[in-house]
């Protein structure tokens, strides 16, 4: 290219972003930021959107993913990262987002179920043949299991494994708090390492060869199985668990600012589209709508944090806020 | 000594380049360590004393501070070993340890802590080997220390390293001459003569260890009030939007390390006139 080319180029580049002519088919660019295991599932879903996006307004869309821990992700969004959809692991991280005034309060009731367009739950992936036995939540806590697990204080997925363990201890005959409470100490006690993030402890757990049973994301579970080989895992359903619904919502302030709002929120619902739940289903999510078919194993029981701990706010401070139960543990 | 003073300047700009060093380091140093105390400035004293005197916190300045002295303190034997062993003997391979000291420095830290706990954890080549004999590196604080070990040690032998570089062998001659015995030498000769580069050195290691996260964090196991480090805390405050309590720990931190920073400072100009 030579540079009077170049230059033209650029020039036309810098007249044409100038200019937003609505007649002509705009470029349009969104920013996704989610959390760590959703990275397949977008760079499928994305891909699905532009294409329907173009063929209902003839414009073209590209949508930017970022991937990481999901309250390192929602700190980021909050200092200023120009997000105009959040995904993210659990509401708490997006309320987090709110109470700085970037989204709408109410913003859990924008969209269906909860703005979680897909769900998933807590599983225990353990090694071939599960010589321990372990079948539910009570094998764990045993003398010389060795669990491993994620630390709720720093990981989103942590949290689900530490509410979907008191959840069910609490739902046995007799059970109560102090009784549930008494459980997760069991359990954390056979914990030997507390990793900082989910994927962390998949490694340890896969690489290091450290653990008998991993609590972790129906989803990574599945992909940890598939990536790294069928021959060397496999998945325990148990019978109960919690209801993890990692909800999605627009950035308000961003997306008025960008003028972004309406494909952002297109963005949105297409995920509750048949083809977005496909897409879901595809990648080891819970599609909510029913008529989309899963190769996921039923769970008998599913507690969920509104009706079981009274919504995250409260399950944060009693649980995992300094001094919480958690903190108890180690005292 | 009123010879020198400041119209006897043989290069021109010691006022501009004064100027901009202060203005540079305001920028650079200053303007941010100064915005972490205006944050924590937000808290009361008696909240922020709780902050930072919490059981799980003060367990993990034990667990930090102590063992990037003990790793410093190590670093500090085998870093002058390494030195005094590059600098002064010749042999095959000399210039690729050379080259493998600065290793530690290059590698992207999370590298670094990802393949120290491969190889230290029960499976791993190490681990394999001093398991049977009792010893867990991997998820305890000797996996802490062992990490800081490992990015501390250029430190060390870079800055002791060309002060050995500079020694004249004639003061060694002259020292057995004098008829003190090998030994005597090294101790009273040499030795005097690095010191102050030593515990700069050793500073040096000890700081970059305190302040280490990303390669500790694979290898530490993080368990509360036995294996979490002092940075580990923070990004806990900062996972629950609590950035008050994380910066007020962060404080805490800068300071003890200035703190740690001065005194080495001030010990290694006794040592200076000692050695002179």
């Amino acid at each position: 290219m030579s540079v009077k080319r170049t230059l033209l180029a650029v020039a036309v580049t810098a007249l044409s972003t100038l200019s937003t002519i609505p007649a002509m088919a705009a470029d349009i660019s969104l920013l996704n930021v989610s959390y760590d295991p959703t990275r397949e599932l977008y760079v499928d879903f994305n891909a699905a959107f532009a294409k329907y996006y173009k063929q209902k307004t003839g414009d073209n869309v590209t949508i930017k993913q970022s991937h990481g821990g999901a309250g390192k992700q929602a700190r980021a969004v909050i200092d200023g990262l120009e997000a105009d959809v959040v995904t993210l692991a659990l509401a708490y991280d997006i309320d987090a987002i709110a109470a700085k005034g970037l989204i709408k309060p109410g913003w859990q009731k924008e969209l269906p179920h909860n703005s979680s367009p897909y769900t998933s739950t807590i599983v225990f992936l353990v090694r071939k043949g599960n010589p321990k036995g372990i079948k539910n939540w009570d094998d764990l806590v045993k003398p010389g299991m060795s669990v491993i697990t994620p630390n709720p204080k720093t990981s989103g997925g942590a949290r689900w494994n530490y509410l979907a363990a008191w959840a069910y201890a609490r739902h046995q005959p007799g059970g109560n708090d102090a009784k549930a409470k008494e459980f997760v100490t069991r359990l954390f006690k056979n914990v030997p390492v507390l990793d900082s993030g989910a994927r962390g402890s998949t490694n340890t757990f896969v690489q290091r060869g450290l653990g008998d049973v991993l609590l972790a994301w129906e989803n990574e579970a599945f992909l940890a199985v598939r990536e790294l080989g069928p021959d060397k895992f496999d998945i325990v359903t148990p019978p109960e668990s919690i209801l993890a619904e990692p909800p999605v919502t627009v950035i308000d302030k961003v997306a008025d600012k960008r003028g972004t709002r309406k494909v952002a929120e297109e963005y949105l619902k297409y995920l509750y589209t048949d083809e977005g739940q496909k897409i879901a289903a595809k990648h080891y999510y819970r599609p909510i709508n029913a008529k989309i078919p899963t190769k996921l194993a039923k769970v008998k029981k599913l507690y969920t944090i509104d009706k079981d701990f009274g919504g995250w706010q409260k399950a944060q401070k009693a649980h995992f806020s300094d001094g919480g139960t958690f903190d108890q543990i180690y005292r | 000594m009123k010879l020198f003073s400041k119209h006897t300047n043989v290069l021109p700009g010691f006022g501009p380049t004064l100027g901009f060093t202060i203005f540079y380091l305001c920028l650079i140093v200053l303007i941010p360590l100064s915005a972490l105390v205006f944050k924590t400035a937000e808290i009361s004293w008696q909240e922020f004393l709780e902050v930072v005197t919490d059981q799980r916190v003060l367990a993990s300045y034990k667990v930090t501070f102590g063992a990037a002295l003990v790793a410093a303190a190590i670093n500090a034997v085998f870093g002058l070993l390494t030195a005094w062993v590059l600098v002064r003997y010749r042999f095959p391979g000399r210039k690729l340890i050379d080259a493998l000291v600065d290793l530690p420095f290059a590698l992207p830290t999370a590298v670094a802590g990802i393949t120290l706990a491969t190889i230290y954890s029960h499976n791993g080549w190490m681990g394999r080997l001093l398991e049977p004999l009792g010893i867990k590196v991997a998820f305890t604080p000797l996996g802490i220390m062992v990490a800081m070990i490992f990015i501390g040690l250029p430190f060390v032998v870079r800055t002791v390293q060309p002060v050995i570089e500079e020694i004249d062998s004639e003061l060694e001659e002259a020292a057995a001459c004098l008829e003190a015995n090998r030994f005597q030498t090294l101790l009273r000769v040499i030795f005097p003569l690095l010191l102050p580069s030593l515990l700069t050195g050793f500073a040096l290691s000890f700081a970059r260890a305190v302040g280490e996260y990303g390669s500790i964090i694979f290898i530490a196991g993080n368990m509360p009030m036995i294996s979490e480090i002092t940075p580990l805390l923070i990004i806990t405050k900062l996972e629950q939007f609590d950035y008050t309590g994380a910066t007020a720990i962060a404080t805490v931190m800068l300071l003890a390390s200035f703190l740690m920073l001065l005194v080495i400072n001030l010990l290694q100009k006794w040592s200076r006139k000692y050695a002179e």
